[in-house]
């Protein structure tokens, strides 16, 4: 065979291997999605799934309403602590990108955001459950919130550059206070970006178990007090399904599910808006 | 006339230097980030202290971990990390950079964003999902139709492929491999996008092939950046807890074959510290996280330094 023809096919072959290879590393998400929600739909299509707590196994009507609850009030505590913060830090690493202090805040929330969850945990754990002595949500959402802080620092750095720099200039122009610019000017206008960047830091949050297994421990029963301890679905799904009951495992999966429902509907609805977000700042 | 100008020159204030507040209050709200970071280390280290003064150095290589006794050595859940973590990474580096040049030259805008969107939602998908998924479908699935075979036919000749097990380090390390695929690929595209255009149309010109442009001249010209995003796959797969914790089969043993049940150091504190009881158990499983937390903080830094290296944005 004629050697340029060769080259063609080995090109061709090896393209062929890459994309063979894309189709290979997409299965995982196909079956991940697919099982989750074959085993988890039959559970939670009962209502009772949704409006009632835990029952032992075996007694009919059992439900997850307490972990739905705890994970709604740990993840709403944590992103009160976490996103003005991280709106803030971001906004400074925009607007101040060049001061030698941004470069290191820059370097500490990547690091941070790539740290153990279950360290974060047990820095929760020292920072709250030691000095109180009991288990509670309250250290939960630190926890939470020290993992969402890095995100929103980050993305809203990102969604705050994307503000062409004569809007800003206008701004200063008029004579506005640097704070004025940036708080009423620049923010309102790359509010998709920041929204979408707080959304995503709210959807990893709720996912998280490891950070939560040693702060809010867990429960059986509706606990609405943050000092206590709450259940969250993610603790839920890992405790239940190591549990040799079918009827609890039954309850993981669902609880599985709903989970997965509610983390891929914020990340595909924010990556939504982030993408319009990039297109309109394109054509300001 | 001069008298004019005079008094216009006096009626500009000269300029001063106004304080810009705004900066000083964000300055200080952001250096919460690096704060925290500081804080979680010295924190752990004040409460593992019990530990560290008790055991020393010879935590690091101790084998045994037994409460009963108040034995503590780290070494078993060290190797196990670090067994998985490598393990992983053998599985997801070719499939992580094939993927990444296919999102980052080839193929039509839509199948792109379609592959990308994918890949992201790969990463979005709660870890303890994929613990219950990897408990209850990929484990039995790969015990069944890649340990035992492997096992049958190579066990013999090489003790290390034999005894399979449905829950062990082999199983957590696919379930790994699984979970760091999307950072691998992320970084490994914007790495890739980096590389000069000229390199790509020059080997272009010169006659080369698609294949031989990527293999000689894309690649290598990205190595440093492709490096930087294993290194950060490398990080999240160190500390990666609650699908490993599910499928590791948690046995404090250094593993005597690949698919035998072990432990890593994220998965002994998750599984034991609600337990722990006395002052030197949790002190112990605190040192533990300490080491695990230092050994991810250098391997990030050095991650993130070398993808910044190559002039990609890092979309961490």
């Amino acid at each position: 065979m004629n050697r340029n023809a060769r080259r063609g096919y080995m090109s061709r072959a090896s393209l062929a291997v890459m994309y063979a290879l894309t189709v290979l590393a997409l299965i995982p998400l196909g079956l991940v999605l697919w099982f989750t929600i074959a085993k988890g739909l039959p559970p939670a299509l009962h209502l009772e799934f949704f409006t009632n707590a835990f029952r032992p196994p075996g007694i009919p009507g059992a439900g997850v309403k307490h972990a739905i609850i705890g994970t709604g009030i740990l993840v709403g505590l944590a992103s009160v602590m976490a996103i003005p913060i991280g709106i803030l830090g971001g906004v400074f690493l925009a607007e101040y990108s060049v001061s030698w202090w941004a470069s290191w805040v820059r370097l500490a929330s990547d690091v941070l955001v790539g740290t153990p969850s279950i360290a974060i945990g047990l820095f929760a754990y020292s920072l709250v459950v030691v000095p109180t002595h009991h288990f509670s949500g309250y250290a939960g959402s630190v926890a939470l919130a020290v993992l969402m802080l890095p995100i929103v620092i980050r993305t809203t750095e990102g969604a705050v550059l994307l503000i062409p720099n004569g809007l800003r200039e206008s701004g200063l122009a008029l004579g506005l206070a640097r704070w004025r610019v940036s708080l009423q000017l620049i923010v309102p206008a790359a509010a998709p970006g920041v929204i979408t960047g707080a959304l995503l830091a709210v959807a990893r949050a709720a996912g998280e178990t490891a950070p939560l297994l040693f702060t809010s421990f867990g429960n059986q029963i509706t606990v609405l007090n943050p000092n206590g301890q709450l259940e969250a679905l993610p603790l839920t799904v890992y405790h239940y399904a190591l549990l040799p009951y079918k009827s609890l495992q039954d309850q993981a999966w669902g609880a599985a599910l709903v989970l997965v429902v509610m983390v891929l509907g914020i990340n595909l609805v924010s990556r939504w808006v982030l993408r319009r977000q990039i297109r309109l700042a394109g054509q300001l | 006339m001069a008298a004019a100008v005079e008094t216009v020159e006096r009626a500009i204030p000269p300029v001063r230097k106004v304080p810009d507040r705004f900066r000083t209050f964000t300055t200080a709200i952001a250096s919460v980030a690096p704060v925290i970071l500081v804080v979680i280390v010295v924190i752990l280290y004040q409460q593992a202290a019990p530990a560290i003064s008790h055991f020393g150095l010879g935590f690091l290589t101790g084998r045994v971990w037994n409460p009963v006794t108040n034995t503590f050595g780290a070494l078993p859940a060290i190797f196990g990390t670090l067994a998985t973590s490598f393990l992983a990474l053998a599985v997801a580096i070719p499939v992580g950079v094939a993927v990444a040049l296919v999102l980052a030259e080839q193929g039509q805008q839509a199948i792109r964003g379609i592959i990308g969107t994918g890949i992201e939602l790969l990463a979005a998908i709660p870890s303890v999902v994929y613990g219950i998924w990897a408990l209850y479908v990929l484990a039995p699935w790969s015990f069944e139709h890649i340990e035992t075979p492997i096992s049958d036919r190579l066990g013999h000749g090489l003790p290390y492929l034999a005894q399979p097990a449905v829950r062990g380090l082999f199983n957590a390390a696919l379930v790994l491999a699984v979970m760091v695929l999307p950072t691998l690929t992320a970084i490994s595209r914007d790495v890739i996008r980096a590389t000069p255009r000229g390199l790509r149309e020059s080997a272009i010109a010169l006659g080369a092939t698609w294949w031989e442009t990527t293999w000689k001249v894309i690649l290598p010209a990205a190595r440093a950046g492709i490096f930087g995003a294993t290194i950060l796959a490398l990080g999240r797969a160190l500390g990666e807890t609650i699908a490993v914790t599910m499928v590791i089969g948690n046995n404090f043993q250094i593993p005597p074959t690949i698919f035998a049940p072990a432990y890593t150091l994220a998965s002994v504190i998750a599984n034991e510290f609600t337990e722990a009881t006395g002052t030197l158990y949790p002190a112990a499983l605190i040192e533990l996280g300490l080491v695990l937390i230092l050994v991810t903080v250098v391997v990030n830094i050095v991650a993130l330094l070398l993808v910044r290296s190559t002039g990609a944005k890092a979309s961490v």
